[in-house]
């Protein structure tokens, strides 16, 4: 923009959208600042809820991403417990629930994602999804009362959620539909040993099924059926089967919303409307593709990015993904792109040790490297990710 | 700049370390550790970057 705003409104309150309001404080905005969330809490993060908060280590208090001073010095208006409904960008006015209408000078938007459900079941009690500081409470609560737990969807959700109801000592069966878990994210052989991670430790894996329906019972979720035709009887059921971008309240907006509000590179969705984080899918400049990314780190950078753009600097966004899962005592951390397809090669450490570093890469280009319980040794691969050269150079030389 | 850093929050991705090398390193187990809980002004920006975009919130810093 080429004068200051006077009013900024972002639609979301969780990573992105927090660090959005930060980082125009931090760049010297001091005008009119709006905070939009439609959940009670103040900005929390999400991916301690699969882990610490559903094994009990952290009270929810400590997903806090700020004290409450720090919400002070921000000095924005934080609408909580409150929904975006529509949005009028020739007007420039944004509608929340109960008819208030907020008028704006640039928008951010980050209302991030909303789980899938199965097509019906989910009304039954038993069943749940995990996404909110509510839905890892009302889990956790089940989880205490030791149900036998199936968990439908072997992505980062479903399958750190298996870990954790495993660490718990629970009866836990993940339904994968691929061939192992995380097998979209980081191709088959390393999806592999993540599956095997899980039936070492007593987990039930079902790969190569999805669920048809949920049995119920006296209101109750007592199983599910298989697309092969077998039952898995459970008292409780996490539907993890992936999200879907939070965008019907912009259904009437006319802004593209096909699979997440559509940015140029600069993370711009339209004239003064900038997203970020889970709900942006923008035009990657080196890919030369439009991406969608669903990872925690992406929603900072790219919330920074996104602001200090609507403040005209006019940068383009171009992250080296990064994403990390911890099940169990393993810690898997991935750079780049780790996509099936690729062609993978150990340069650190040994799968059979269960500590090893791992390049991807297609045409001979490297394109993302994964550590297995390996961070000081992935670090380096990073600019190898970042700056890609012929993976036989960085095999041949051992890497950075 | 006076720096804390909650390592039980921290999940080892490491980016302190790329956004500011002086101040933060990572142990074996990918633990970030504090080298200079006061740094000095001229690395302020990229530790206020690390605090910015670390993806457990483990970085606090507040002014002297």
């Amino acid at each position: 923009m080429t004068t200051t705003p006077r009013h900024v409104v972002i639609a979301g309150a969780s990573a992105a959208g927090l660090t959005a309001a930060e980082t125009l404080r931090r760049e010297g905005y001091n005008g009119h600042l709006t905070l939009i969330g439609d959940e009670p809490h103040l900005p929390y993060d999400r991916p301690p809820l699969s882990k610490q908060v559903l094994a009990g280590i952290w009270p929810p208090t400590r997903t806090a991403l700020r004290s409450p001073d720090d919400h002070t010095r921000l000095d924005a208006d934080l609408l909580l417990g409150r929904r975006a409904t529509a949005l009028h960008p020739s007007r420039r006015i944004i509608e929340v629930d109960y008819g208030e209408h907020i008028e704006y000078d640039a928008l951010i938007i980050a209302t991030g994602v909303t789980p899938r459900h199965l097509p019906q079941g989910h009304d039954l009690t038993g069943v749940h999804v995990l996404r909110t500081l509510d839905d890892a409470h009302r889990l956790r609560t089940h989880l205490l009362q030791r149900p036998r737990l199936a968990v439908v969807g072997a992505g980062f959700t479903g399958a750190e959620v298996a870990a954790t109801a495993c660490g718990l000592g629970l009866d836990v069966t993940l339904i994968c539909r691929g061939p192992a878990p995380l097998a979209e994210r980081l191709g088959g052989d390393i999806a592999h040993l993540v599956g095997q991670l899980h039936t070492d430790h007593g987990v039930r894996l079902r790969t190569g099924v999805g669920a048809t329906s949920l049995v119920a019972s006296h209101g109750r979720v007592a199983g599910l059926t298989l697309t092969d035709g077998t039952l898995v009887e459970a008292d409780a059921v996490v539907v993890a089967i992936g999200s879907t971008p939070a965008t019907d309240w912009l259904r009437t907006s006319g802004l593209d919303i096909t699979d997440g509000v559509a940015c140029d590179a600069y993370c711009q969705a339209a004239p003064g409307i900038y997203a970020a984080g889970d709900v942006a899918r923008w035009h990657h400049p080196q890919l030369d593709a439009p991406i969608r990314l669903e990872h925690r780190t992406n929603a900072t950078d790219q919330a920074i990015t996104a602001a200090r753009n609507l403040l005209g600097a006019h940068e383009p966004y171009a992250p080296v993904p990064y994403f990390w899962t911890d099940q169990y005592d393993t810690k898997i951390q991935a750079h780049g792109i780790c996509t099936p397809g690729a062609q993978i090669t150990v340069v650190h450490g040994d799968p059979a040790q269960r500590s090893f570093v791992a390049l991807y890469s297609h045409d001979g280009r490297v394109t993302g490297a994964l550590g297995w319980n390996s961070p000081r040794e992935l670090r380096p691969y990073r600019e190898l990710v970042a700056h890609p050269t012929p993976s036989e150079h960085a095999t041949a030389t051992g890497g950075p | 700049m006076r720096v804390t850093l909650d390592q039980d929050k921290c999940c080892g991705a490491g980016t302190c370390v790329l956004s500011a090398p002086d101040v933060f390193d990572q142990d074996d187990d990918g633990i970030a550790i504090l080298l200079d809980p006061t740094p000095p002004a001229h690395l302020a920006a990229g530790v206020r970057d690390a605090a910015t975009r670390c993806p457990a919130a483990a970085i606090r810093l507040e002014a002297e």
